[in-house]
């Protein structure tokens, strides 16, 4: 089967139909209603993303208006349009369809009057389609003018159409931005990658009123494609890289750490750093990233701690360096991370790699980025993987975070004492058992803390399940949120009961909320619960790792007593401690701690 | 494209015609109509015409493409256009 996104556009139109037969054929897909209202002939468009669609697992069913019928079926006549019951409206207009632009010598005050009626045409479009229909909306946005009349003023003067389409889309995106059902398709931005050159024939247009070039439509088709698949929940999430000349040149275990190419000094080194920061802007808007490197795990970790790294280790989510086939390891990460591997996306130089993973996993996405890394980014963005349709709420919450920290910090400044700073934070935390609708987030949590984390036990999704229900259980979760935002579920607490002992098997936090005592507010919570069990000896366990060395001396700090190793299990270099919940004073004094509410 | 002819033009075009009306079956001939050839209606022409012009690598001009009339006018524009 052909890469939709990548292949050449004569081979989907020579073979569409047969193309089209073979995607049918798929068992599981899901139906799919999709009008199309075009201010120009949509035949082409609809043909191109019917074919998309199919690959993406949708079998969609099409209504087209009459050519340039887009107005009039949305808001005078559209009983057709409501029967067909569509789950997805399309309005694909163009500056074509622009009927109020301002005359060339307007004053600001007819620009912005004209912008405002122009405007109206399209609020009454989504209005009456919100009243009579209530789905999921896309409107394209204006693509720059053909003809720049007055130049470069072009873009300048409140009567150059340029000027007036830019303020459109600023119009269109602020009405979008209000309304959750109205998403709009940068259409303008998807013409300037194509070049505007190759977006409009006016053969075609006089010929048939068919606006576009094929290959415009095609990108179009594909753009709509990535925001359907965002709709529903299936856009990727996950980056995995290659290493050595993926994310560096070089390779690290013949060439050493100092001699790989990352930093400024080189342009193949500079072209390195810029994918680095490609990649870590991706991971700042929420895709996961993953390392899958044939490697020796401790040499290649070396590479995050290059000074001109920008990627650092705690960036990757899950680390895989190690000789076994890739596919192998990316199952793992999979697993790990608890996503399916069709929400990856697989970055390696090196083609044989490539056809590997793509062969032993078809559902991950394998681009064909070459070898060449100044054009990494430029493939995979035109993969238009990763598309969102709104920054989700954890997106948003993962964003603001970073903001947060940061003005916590500027707050800390201010205050005598580092107490003084914790109660100015009004912090409250949540701490309870287990509730099943954090469990996703519990197992996530676990399986990617590496640094506060006194075990580093994995557990999957169904094992914390199981755990939450088993009586034998201590399994706290909790939460804080301050101030300046809320810092969501960040600390795991498990306790496993043995007669009158309670084994601590996992103790972890988010690093996000160091130095905040949350820990002391989880003992106190984990003691409580202790005592009202009738648990007498409260037993932590120190595994060290490469990562975790931060609490080396966490349960001593805590007032916890060194104890004998009675465990064979444990590593040789692990430690023991306990604590008699009897004797122990509450510690918590910043924090208000509350239990789950229903509220 | 060097060495086209009538009768390699009109060879080529077969697939095309194929694919655009559905027809595995199909064998256009020089006189072959819109008004005589099932299922080659408008949005059909639209298709023919962008494959013909991708797999010849020609433009047809929006005059030209109104003076078309059968199959046999599309052979000899685009061995025109060609040789140009």
């Amino acid at each position: 089967m052909l890469d939709f996104s990548f292949c050449h556009i004569n081979e989907i139109m020579m073979r569409r139909r047969s193309l089209r037969k073979e995607l049918l054929a798929a068992e599981g897909l899901k139906d799919l209603r999709v009008a199309v209202l075009g201010g120009s002939t949509t035949n082409e468009l609809v043909n191109f993303l019917e074919l998309l669609l199919l690959s993406s697992g949708f079998r969609p069913a099409f209504y087209q208006s009459e050519y340039g019928r887009f107005y009039e079926d949305a808001v005078q006549d559209s009983q057709e349009l409501i029967d067909f019951t569509p789950d997805l409206v399309y309005i694909h207009t163009s500056c074509r369809n622009v009927r109020l632009a301002p005359p060339i010598g307007c004053t600001e005050a007819q620009f912005n009057e004209s912008v405002g009626r122009e405007l109206g045409t399209f609020l009454e479009i989504w209005n009456s389609l919100e009243r009579n229909i209530g789905c999921q909306v896309i409107q394209s946005n204006f693509e720059t003018p053909p003809y720049a009349i007055l130049g470069n003023m072009d873009a300048v003067a409140y009567g150059g159409l340029s000027r007036f389409l830019m303020q459109m889309n600023v119009a269109f995106a602020q009405e979008a931005a209000k309304r959750p059902k109205l998403i709009m398709q940068d259409v303008h931005g998807i013409s300037a990658r194509l070049g505007v050159q190759n977006w409009f024939d006016w053969n075609r247009y006089w010929n048939y009123k068919l606006l576009l070039t094929a290959e415009a439509n095609l990108e179009v088709a594909r753009s709509l494609t990535s925001i359907v698949r965002a709709m529903y929940g299936k856009s990727r999430k996950v980056l995995v890289l290659d290493l050595d000349n993926t994310l560096w040149g070089g390779v690290i275990g013949d060439d050493g750490v100092e001699r790989i190419q990352i930093g400024r000094e080189t342009p193949v080194a500079e072209a390195y750093t810029a994918f680095q920061e490609y990649c870590l802007s991706l991971r700042n808007r929420g895709v996961l990233l993953a390392v899958c490197s044939k490697n020796t795990e401790g040499i290649a970790k070396l590479g995050f701690e290059h000074p001109s790294s920008i990627l650092k280790l705690e960036d990757i989510s899950c680390f895989k360096a190690n000789w076994d086939p890739k596919h192998e390891n990316i199952h793992e990460i999979a697993s790990e991370l608890n996503l399916g591997v069709d929400s990856f996306v697989f970055v390696d130089d090196n083609p044989a790699e490539r056809a590997i993973v793509q062969a032993q996993l078809p559902q991950v996405a394998v681009p064909d980025v070459g070898s060449d890394v100044s054009r990494f980014a430029e493939i995979i963005e035109r993969g238009r993987y990763f598309e969102p349709i709104a920054l989700s709420k954890e997106d948003l919450e993962r964003a603001a975070l970073y903001a947060d920290n940061s003005r916590r910090d500027a707050f800390k400044q201010t205050f005598a004492n580092y107490g003084e700073y914790l109660d100015s934070l009004e912090m409250v935390a949540e701490i309870d058992h287990f509730k099943p609708w954090y469990l996703e987030r519990i197992a996530q949590l676990t399986n990617k803390t590496n640094q506060f984390n006194l075990t580093t036990r994995r557990y999957t999704l169904a094992e914390m399940e199981a755990i939450s229900s088993d009586p034998r259980y201590i399994a706290l979760y909790g939460k804080l949120s301050d101030r300046f935002g809320d810092n969501g579920l960040i600390s795991i607490v498990l306790g496993r009961r043995e007669l009158d002992a309670l084994h601590m098997d996992l103790w972890l936090m988010s690093c996000r909320v160091l130095k905040r005592d949350m820990e002391v507010a989880m003992l106190d919570a984990v003691v409580e619960r202790s005592l009202s069990a009738g648990i007498r000896r409260i037993l932590g366990y120190y595994v060290p790792t490469p990562k975790n060395g931060m609490v080396a001396d966490f349960y001593p700090k805590l007032g916890f007593e060194p104890h004998v190793n009675e465990n064979p299990e444990l590593p040789e270099r692990a430690t023991v401690w306990k604590l008699d919940p009897a004797n122990y004073k509450r510690k918590n004094q910043h924090i208000r701690v509350t239990e789950y509410a229903n509220a | 494209m060097p060495n086209l002819t009538p009768d390699s033009v009109l060879a080529e075009l077969q697939p095309i015609f194929q694919e655009a009306l559905d027809n595995p079956a199909l064998a256009v001939t020089r006189s072959s109509s819109a008004s005589d050839t099932p299922s080659w209606d408008s949005v059909a022409h639209i298709e023919i015409i962008e494959m013909v012009e991708r797999h010849f690598k020609v433009r047809f001009d929006l005059g030209e493409l109104q003076d078309l009339k059968t199959v046999g006018d599309l052979v000899d524009l685009t061995i025109r256009k060609a040789q140009r």
